[in-house]
């Protein structure tokens, strides 16, 4: 039940795209990112749209896995798409009717939103399918590495988050035995009324957060044991090097920006 | 003599429909008589905990039926929450699920969701505590204050609190020290003599299961292999240890002494029986 939540999932692959350095990776969404919030008319969305499906049919990715990656989101793609609609006054009026009035505008806005959205959680899910967490990780410090010049502790937050990320999954597997082992005592967590419920939760939450202290500690002590102090002299065993498909990937990159900054000039 | 609990033709496949396919139990039928003591083994994925989850309900199969009494325990939703308290299971390393601020209100969880009154939640605490050696000192103390040997029988109390007519252990022993091992086993037994309750216990221990066990059953890659006494069980060596599992030391050593031309009868799997065999042995060279 709780196996099913995919967060950041990748499916390992050998295309160009998952042979990418992360860091240029991260550069391109950032880029596909100011281009989707640059676009504003038909024709760049369009732009945007192209270059997003040439991405997924380079990866590989299945449609199917790209769409079912929305279904957490779909809550709020909705109340976006009813919000713009209801509160968009100006433009040609198309339906009118007790205080709800329909505009053009409103519709042609509901959709834009919708669509760059969607553009933007897929586009994301391009990076993270493709891209181990590890390496993205270590991409990203790679990236913020010039941050620790004014003293942003840039290794340690790299550290945390693939701790965290290397840990989602074992909690998640703790949450089920803890959770099967209550119930096997009569432990309800599925009917009651919302007090019963949070009541509930005790009995699985403390086990929980007992286990989580413990795991850390442990976790601390192993690395200790081996000499972890830090990312001060440490090396690497994979150095990220930067080869000529990630430069020819960056142009590709900056040419794409470029295109819909000017589109967005011309006011297109 | 009508089973307690059975299953008839039960299977369990896990992520239908996904890559992940996997069947994890494939028509097993099964059935346990009131104060029976079955030792269930098997290798690591070879099913025994999943199966052992369909016994009380935890897991839904999705093919055949549990039946406890003669009744499908999924046929009504008060009859699938019930079998919980009937069917008693200890999970593996279960210390990590105490959670209360007292080892005594931890144990008192089972019976207080069985909606018993208070004198009578007291009184089951007390005795199931007095199964596995908890004081009534360590019973007003916080649970992660106890040894983890003592958790652990904390753990099994707050189990046999409910006075489970089944009791099924996962691994009670793993990560003890010997002793701590043979007073937990001894306590098991202690239950199950005093209530007649059956005990279905999941080990990789093939010496106290060789002791203690009236019959065993031998799960691999989710199908019953095996289902007899454990004289029967460890006759078949090979085979067992081709499915990655061990036979007690005693029928170790007397396969070894046999090889060596020593005359042992084949059926030796306690160090008691080796023990009597190889006096008997000594007794009779001297006569000759």
């Amino acid at each position: 039940m709780l196996k099913d939540v995919t967060l950041g999932q990748f499916f390992p692959g050998n295309t160009v795209i998952h042979r990418l350095d992360p860091r240029t990776k991260l550069i391109l969404v950032i880029v596909y990112i100011v281009a989707l919030f640059t676009a504003k008319s038909y024709i760049s969305y369009a732009v945007v749209i192209v270059v997003f499906a040439l991405c997924v049919a380079v990866s590989r990715i299945g449609l199917k896995s790209l769409f079912s990656g929305l279904k957490p989101i779909l809550i709020i793609i909705i109340i976006t798409a009813i919000l713009n609609i209801l509160f968009t006054r100006s433009g040609r009026v198309l339906l009118q009717f007790w205080k709800i009035t329909v505009t053009a505008d409103g519709v042609r806005i509901a959709v834009f939103m919708v669509v760059r959205l969607m553009l933007l959680i897929m586009g994301t899910f391009i990076l993270t399918y493709t891209t181990s967490p590890i390496s993205l990780t270590e991409g990203l410090e790679r990236l913020l590495s010039p941050l620790k010049k004014i003293k942003v502790p840039v290794h340690e937050l790299a550290m945390m988050m693939s701790i965290a990320l290397r840990f989602i999954p074992t909690l998640i597997e703790e949450t089920d035995k803890i959770m099967s082992a209550q119930k096997a005592r009569g432990a309800n967590f599925e009917t009651g009324s919302l007090l019963d419920r949070a009541k509930a939760l005790l009995p699985l939450l403390v086990p929980l957060f007992v286990s989580a202290f413990r795991r850390a500690d442990e976790l601390a002590v192993a690395m200790e044991s081996r000499c972890y102090h830090g990312g001060e002299g440490r090396t690497r065993m994979n150095v990220l090097t930067m080869k000529k498909r990630d430069w020819t990937a960056l142009i590709l990159g900056a040419i794409f920006l470029a295109a819909i900054i000017a589109l967005a000039r011309f006011g297109l | 003599m009508e089973p307690i609990i059975s299953t008839e033709k039960l299977g369990h496949v896990y992520s239908i429909g996904t890559p992940f396919e996997h069947a994890a139990l494939c028509d097993v039928d099964f059935e346990a008589a009131t104060g029976e003591y079955i030792g269930l083994i098997g290798h690591t994925g070879s099913g025994k905990s999943t199966f052992v989850q369909h016994l009380n309900g935890l897991i839904k199969p999705t093919s055949g039926r549990v039946l406890f009494h003669g009744q499908d325990i999924h046929s009504s939703k008060e009859l699938t929450h019930s079998i919980r308290f009937k069917v008693g299971i200890v999970f593996q390393y279960p210390e990590y699920q105490l959670f209360e601020d007292t080892v005594y209100k931890d144990i008192a969880f089972g019976p207080k969701n069985m909606k018993l009154s208070e004198s009578e939640i007291d009184e089951r605490v007390r005795e199931a505590a007095g199964f596995v050696g908890i004081t009534d000192e360590l019973l007003e103390k916080s649970p992660f204050e106890l040894s983890g040997g003592e958790k652990r029988r904390a753990a099994i109390a707050g189990v046999i609190a409910m006075r489970p007519e089944v009791l099924i252990l996962d691994e009670p022993t793993a990560g003890l020290d010997p002793r701590g091992c043979t007073r937990l086993l001894e306590n098991i037994e202690e239950f199950h003599s005093a209530f007649n309750a059956t005990v279905i216990m999941v080990t990789h221990d093939m010496d106290e299961i060789a002791r203690a066990a009236d019959r065993i059953i031998v799960f691999d890659k989710g199908r019953i292999r095996y289902n007899a006494p454990p004289k029967e069980i460890f006759s078949h060596s090979g085979e067992l240890s081709e499915m990655g599992l061990a036979v007690p030391q005693a029928t170790v050593i007397a396969a070894r002494l046999r090889a060596r031309g020593v005359t042992l009868p084949a059926d030796i799997y306690t160090i008691e029986q080796l023990e009597e065999a190889l006096a008997g042995l000594k007794g009779g060279g001297e006569n000759a």
